[in-house]
């Protein structure tokens, strides 16, 4: 594949791999967060880890979508999918998160029309299919899929649809962050930053980060090379006594975003007060809405949902896990109580998600050679 | 501390796997569409529900088809059911896989089909000019098969019971002297061999449904496997350890099993493993890994290190099989595991399939 295949290359990411061996100090620990569940699947699916130093480590952030749904949205959801006759759509791995009292899968099973969609405009064209029938799409992602969602809605709107309505459970980026960065539990070096995010909000919404919290970040691709330069950018930085903001993925992402997709955004969205995360509790400003101009479609407002906050299993410590101060394999419940089959949090869910993407991929001692 | 840290990490790794390792249970309250998907839920059915249930010890063996003694000699049993949508696609019919997945079934119990029956559930309202057409492919197949139909049967549901037609055929086999296949008979040291590109079959259903406004010119691979396989007995019989082919669930549910079976390791070099560009392509664009895409003429073969370069060779003189590659070995250790060298020069787990991000695909 054209521009994909050249990010892959291995003798590029061998020679990538000696410079960051040489910018490390043997005798210090390094651990950077990525921040993005997109990182996090790329990591594990090409062994990325395997090319980098011992004390380099990887600590999984908050940024996959489907994993910062709290067990409450689902059953909203689930609620939502039972009204008479509404056609229910929403991605593929949200079908299989469990709510309080099972999944949308469950919820198909029982007689609930939920269907899987790739994208917000399928949800548009099954409305207009079925225009006797009201169909809701769940609407989840950070700032990469809610321009899509706000062009949806748009069109939706233009065409006089009657039939269309949003569940919105998109959310913001830097709130968590903030949170995060907050927090005590964590000590971190720096970031890689969330390629796709950014190239919607630019790198500007990053510099807080150096300036206020003193560590560096480098916005990345999703590429294997793309994640180990942006490695090699933050060590650089750390060896040369510079904090900053740096943008590895230059090629995909203005310094300045992408004005349009923001100039949509806020026309259909609007800030929540307050937005639920999973195990992270309620962050405020951190939760879109639909706006006034578009409360017609807001099917939170058109249906009513039971809107109840329910407390995460016990065992579960997604929360930890998305807030990189636990690893996955550190939870008490993951691979025994929880695994991809059979999950009980999120993050054992989503393909970004960090505890599927190591159980999927990086479930074996990396010490205990293959013989 | 790191090493207390990994020396943790190994704990936690080597519960999972020893619970991985025990045969897994049905716990379901209802069945999903996971459960059709040849993954983990599927697994569960078999290994949870039914296998149990009808306990014997030719369906513990867990192979494509049943070997049954009758009057001195071995026959190969099986039966599948084919619900594919749509019914016709690029490269084939839902008539072509009723044969070909029935009679590769048996071929790959190193058995050379000798019979088929054919059942067909048809839904009211079916216009009669669709079934006369999988009627014809059903017959082209068959003779193609060398593979008589010599029975069968016909139901029909109220229109809404099922989606135009579904097929279910049953198919005996007698099983090759030169044979001695079994998925628990691999060894470390064995190659892992494909008989050419992955995941066609599932791409080009995936396609036909028009559900991704993605076009590419990609043809399912259903095919006949039994002149492959019998070339493979001639040129490596002893040697041949086990086949399989890789329909739902693909490449990585076969070696999953076959690892679990056999406890042995895989290593499987992803650089080595062929798959048609537009289905890379596809597959990157979907999220999904071509090691799990369905393919309907494709199998991979266990061979014993000595007569893999035989092995290859018959593979590709043979037609469909022009692309096969060797993409892998067995190792000792980890046990039961599936590891695949990546491109990249990294190394990964690479599991089954969970979910189904692709439903009613043969």
């Amino acid at each position: 594949m054209k521009y994909v295949d050249e990010f892959r290359d291995p003798a590029l990411g061998e020679v990538l791999a000696g410079e960051i061996l040489g910018l490390v100090e043997p005798g210090r620990h390094y651990k950077f967060m990525e921040v993005c569940g997109g990182h996090t699947h790329s990591i594990y699916k090409y062994g990325i880890d395997d090319l980098l130093p011992q004390n380099v480590e990887l600590v999984h952030g908050p940024g996959c979508p489907v994993c910062v749904i709290p067990m409450g949205r689902v059953d909203d959801a689930i609620a939502l999918a039972h009204q008479p006759d509404v056609i229910f759509t929403c991605f593929g791995d949200m079908l299989r998160v469990p709510g309080s009292a099972g999944t949308l899968l469950d919820a198909k099973a029982e007689g609930a029309d939920v269907r899987m969609v790739y994208s917000p405009l399928d949800a548009l064209r099954i409305a207009k299919a079925n225009p006797e029938r009201p169909v809701i799409f769940m609407a989840i992602g950070f700032e990469t899929t809610a321009p899509s969602t706000a062009l949806t809605l748009k069109r939706a709107k233009a065409e006089g649809l009657q039939n269309f309505f949003c569940m919105c459970n998109h959310v913001t980026i830097v709130p968590p962050l903030r949170a995060l960065l907050d927090s005590p539990d964590l000590r971190l070096d720096g970031f890689i930053g969330p390629g796709h995010v950014s190239t919607v909000v630019g790198v500007r919404p990053f510099e807080f980060i150096p300036r206020e919290y003193g560590k560096p970040i480098a916005v990345a691709g999703f590429e294997p090379l793309d994640v180990l330069h942006a490695i090699h950018m933050i060590l650089t930085q750390i060896k040369e006594g510079r904090c900053e903001v740096e943008n590895q993925y230059a090629r995909v992402v203005p310094w300045e975003g992408n004005p349009r997709a923001l100039q949509v955004m806020s026309e259909v969205f609007e800030l929540r007060p307050h937005f639920e995360w999973r195990g992270m509790g309620f962050i405020s400003q951190s939760g879109l809405k639909l706006s006034e101009a578009y409360a017609d479609f807001d099917a939170e407002i058109t249906y009513s949902v039971p809107g109840i906050r329910v407390a995460d299993p016990k065992a579960c410590q997604c929360g930890e896990v998305l807030k990189g101060v636990i690893k996955p394999w550190e939870c008490k419940v993951f691979g025994s109580g929880c695994t991809p089959e059979r999950p009980i949090g999120t993050c054992m869910v989503s393909s970004e998600g960090a505890c599927a993407a190591y159980y999927n991929y990086g479930r074996f001692a990396r010490e205990r050679e293959v013989v | 501390v790191p090493s207390e840290v990994s020396e943790r990490e190994q704990k936690v790794l080597s519960i999972i796997e020893t619970a991985r390792a025990k045969r897994s249970k049905f716990r379901d309250t209802q069945i999903t569409m996971a459960h059709g998907a040849g993954g983990k839920a599927t697994q569960s059915l078999i290994e949870g529900l039914l296998v149990p249930a009808f306990a014997n010890a030719t369906l513990e063996a867990m192979a494509d088809a049943g070997t049954v003694s009758v009057l001195g000699g071995n026959v190969a049993m099986t039966t599948d059911s084919f619900v594919v949508n749509p019914i016709t696609f690029p490269g084939g019919t839902i008539g072509d896989l009723a044969v070909n997945g029935t009679v590769n079934d048996i071929a790959m119990a190193g058995a050379k089909p000798i019979a088929l029956t054919l059942s067909l559930i048809l839904e009211e309202g079916l216009p009669a000019d669709i079934l006369k057409e999988q009627v014809a492919a059903i017959a082209a197949a068959a003779q193609s098969a060398g593979v008589p139909i010599v029975a069968g049967d016909t139901k029909v549901v109220p229109r809404g019971m099922c989606d135009q037609m579904y097929i279910c055929t049953t198919g005996l086999g007698v099983l090759d002297d030169r044979s001695n296949l079994s998925p628990s008979a691999l060894k470390p040291g064995d190659k892992i061999l494909v008989s050419g590109r992955i995941g066609d079959h599932g791409t080009a259903i995936m396609l036909a449904r028009g559900e991704f406004e993605l076009d590419a010119d990609i043809k399912s691979d259903t095919q006949c496997l039994w002149p492959m396989v019998d070339k493979l007995l001639d040129e490596a019989g002893p040697s041949l350890r086990c086949l399989r082919d890789a329909t739902r669930g693909g490449v990585a549910s076969v070696l999953n099993e076959l690892a679990r079976a056999s406890r042995v390791a895989m290593i499987i070099n992803e650089a080595a493993v062929p798959v048609h560009p537009a289905v890379a392509g596809a597959a990157e664009i979907l999220g999904i890994d071509p090691m799990h895409v369905a393919n309907e003429g494709k199998l991979v073969a266990i061979v014993a290190p000595e007569a893999a370069e035989a092995a290859l060779a018959a593979l590709r003189s043979m037609p469909g099989g022009e692309e096969a590659a060797e993409i892998g070995e067995c190792r000792t250790e980890p046990e039961g595991m599936v590891l695949m060298a990546t491109a990249f020069g990294g190394k990964r787990v690479m599991d089954q399939l969970v979910g189904d991000p692709l439903p009613r695909i043969c």
